[in-house]
């Protein structure tokens, strides 16, 4: 997996509550076996009109200002609904390696972190400004930083959020999980050996 | 001290805790279908890596698979290589799979409970949000990414951190014609489809011990629309009665001394919760979602919001949208609202006594002439066995509703089921996104003996006042 340290990007808002993966990857995409190649295929159903090809034009990310995005912007609840992972991959092929909202649905935040991808949670008045300043600057990108938990806006102030020590840990260090894990393995072996669990038979 | 449920399993499944870190906890069951898993097997095929306790895996086909004819061929090549996939993967790795022709397939959060697969005190996962129906049993169960899928066959554990835990208690009784759907959407509608984000949820009181383990399953099943990481409920004899006699129980110990190892794992009386919510049976009454979030709910006497009296600007600019996509004016009452599809089906909803509410409506009684398509899918083949000897299938048949094959279906048309543009659907599953059973497609989600009554009637119609025949 990729570390995530530092990037500095352009910003597209995503003005709607809640949205859910299948918003973010309809399930005709999630037939396909292989586990990159799904940037076409993002916000699919608000991002194009009904012959599937023509670009939405009333689809705010599709302005050309947006294009290159690497910071989504959104509003509470984001990734609710399926488990999907296709929903991250998704995301990230499109290049998108940071989401800002003010809350953020339990699996897909997870999800983030096993795909090298930034959840970031901030208050809903910050996230109300930013939307307010994305929107009235051309070219409107962040510089933000793990290392130091900070958002620079273009104006240089500056924002600070808050990360689970060991969720930041693996991103800045782009940490396997399994690999984390299996540093253990003799506690499962021994886990298993004691065979504590009636719950365990099979 | 005294432990709620969540506490007791997560503390016996502790494998490693160290601070400032995630613990690892042990998977006592893993279900495997064939949509987030490819990616995972592919990953331990990349690194060299086996699944580590093939005997805890079980692995079956159920969102890709056609409820028609299943003598021929999958139409859809992607479908199709989808199913192969996981059915190579399975005898690659030596995972046990239930494939569409086999009698014991169907949903995976049906079978699981059907075969006995699921039992109390246990840990467990499938890649799938609706993970959360095992919960039911008293077991702590959730979805997970595909990534998390290859870490759990890969290790049998996975990395946790522990939840926040939330009582959610129904006091009182449940009205006639009130059911376990309703209770849940009342929920969600209560505490919003955020609500339950960080917790656990623990489902208690009167009303939820009078459920059965059907209806119990319904509850935990869409408390992932309400955020939550897991819902669960205590073991007690209903659950164990439950158990008794399925297939994968084990018959050594003796049944008795299992049943009393599993209620053992109910929360101890006087155990503490986060927060505690109390609803009362009496207050819940038949619900209809009126928009694009399980949250957007009503009740059937209900009417869709008028804008002007949300006071918050997001859920305001959120329900306008809603309206627009639903095709429905501000303020219409939800009796008045017509559909032409109906679905009875999913992992919420297509369980025998789910199948018997709704043909006690029907019978008798045709479906209506605005009603394009009317589909009934089993949960899974033991339910559509069921059914058919109880004679089930030939009262709906005879309404006017087509008889299927299980499968997810139309709860997420992955398969050849789902709406077309503006089609209106009464449907018995959990999710009512935009787009969620076809692109264009309305949902409205009910009870099956709501969208029984909404196939008869052509349009929402209180159940409560319902003339069975």
């Amino acid at each position: 997996m990729e570390p995530f340290k530092r990037l500095r990007g352009i910003v597209a808002p995503l003005d709607s509550l809640n949205v859910d993966t299948d918003q973010i990857i309809p399930k005709q995409f999630l037939k396909r076996i292989e586990r990159t190649g799904y940037e076409n295929f993002l916000f699919f159903d608000w991002r194009y009109l009904d012959d599937g090809e023509t670009p939405n034009p009333a689809f705010e990310m599709n302005a050309k200002r947006y294009q290159g995005v690497s910071i989504l912007l959104a509003r509470d609840n984001f990734g609710c609904g399926s488990s999907r992972e296709h929903a991250p991959w998704a995301l990230y092929d499109y290049g998108i390696r940071v989401v800002l909202a003010p809350s953020f649905a339990d699996i897909f935040y997870n999800n983030c972190f096993n795909n090298g991808m930034l959840p970031v949670r901030l208050p809903a008045d910050t996230i109300e400004r930013l939307f307010k300043e994305v929107r009235a600057q051309d070219g409107y990108e962040l510089t933000i930083s793990l290392i130091d938990q900070q958002i620079v806006t273009p104006d240089g102030s500056v924002i600070s959020f808050d990360i689970d020590p060991f969720l930041k840990e693996r991103l800045l260090n782009g940490w396997d999980q399994i690999g984390l894990t299996l540093r253990h393995e003799p506690k499962i072996s021994a886990y298993e050996k004691r065979g504590q669990a009636p719950f365990s038979r099979s | 001290m005294a432990k709620n449920i969540y506490e007791k399993i997560w503390d016996a499944h502790l494998v490693h805790e160290e601070p400032g870190q995630d613990a690892i906890l042990y998977i006592d069951r893993h279900f495997v279908h064939e949509v987030t898993s490819p990616q995972a097997f592919e990953g331990l095929r990349l690194t060299g890596r086996k699944v580590r306790r093939p005997e805890l895996t079980f692995a079956t086909m159920d969102h890709n698979i056609p409820t028609t004819d299943r003598s021929r061929p999958i139409d859809d090549p992607l479908s199709a290589q989808q199913v192969e996939t996981l059915a190579q993967n399975c005898r690659d790795f030596g995972v046990r799979c239930f494939d569409m022709h086999d009698r014991r397939s169907g949903i995976v959060h049906i079978i699981g409970p059907e075969l006995g697969i699921t039992q109390p005190g246990q840990t467990i996962v499938c890649g799938d949000s609706h993970t959360s129906t095992h919960g039911a049993f008293g077991a702590l169960a959730f979805g997970i990414g595909t990534s998390e899928v290859e870490h759990v066959l890969a290790t049998q554990t996975l990395l946790q951190r522990r939840s926040q835990t939330m009582e959610i208690r129904v006091d009182g009784k449940l009205p006639v014609g009130v059911t376990a759907k309703d209770v849940i959407l009342a929920i969600i509608g209560k505490i919003g489809t955020a609500g339950g984000t960080g917790y656990v949820i623990e489902y208690t009181g009167s009303v939820i011990r009078a459920l059965s383990m059907e209806g119990r399953m319904t509850v935990c099943n869409m408390t992932i629309e309400a955020g939550a990481r897991a819902g669960l409920i205590s073991p007690d004899a209903t659950t164990t009665a439950y158990l008794r006699g399925r297939e994968f129980i084990p018959t050594d110990p003796s049944f008795e001394v299992l049943a009393a190892e599993w209620i053992r794992w109910a929360s101890d009386a006087g155990c503490r919760y986060d927060r505690t919510l109390v609803l009362r049976g009496e207050d819940i009454e038949p619900q209809v979602t009126w928009g694009t979030s399980p949250g957007m709910v009503t009740t059937i006497r209900g009417r869709t919001p008028v804008l002007a009296e949300l006071t918050d600007a997001n859920e305001r600019l959120a329900a306008e949208r809603a309206l627009g996509y639903m095709g429905l004016p501000e303020g219409t009452p939800m009796t008045e609202v017509a559909v032409n599809r109906i679905f009875i089906g999913s992992c919420t909803n297509a369980r025998i006594e789910d199948l018997r509410d709704a043909a006690k409506v029907a019978k008798g009684h045709k479906v209506h002439s605005g009603i394009d398509e009317a589909i009934v899918v089993p949960g899974s083949q033991q339910v559509k066995l069921q059914a058919e000897s109880e004679g089930l299938d030939r009262i709906f048949v005879e309404a006017g509703f087509e008889w299927r094959e299980s499968g997810c279906s139309m709860c997420l048309a992955m398969n050849a089921d789902k709406l077309e543009p503006g089609d209106r659907c009464a449907a018995t599953s959990n999710r009512n996104f935009e787009g969620r059973q076809g692109k264009g497609g309305r949902t409205h989600l009910v009870s099956p003996a709501m969208a029984a009554a909404a196939a008869i009637r052509g349009r929402f119609t209180d159940v409560r006042d319902w003339t069975f025949k």
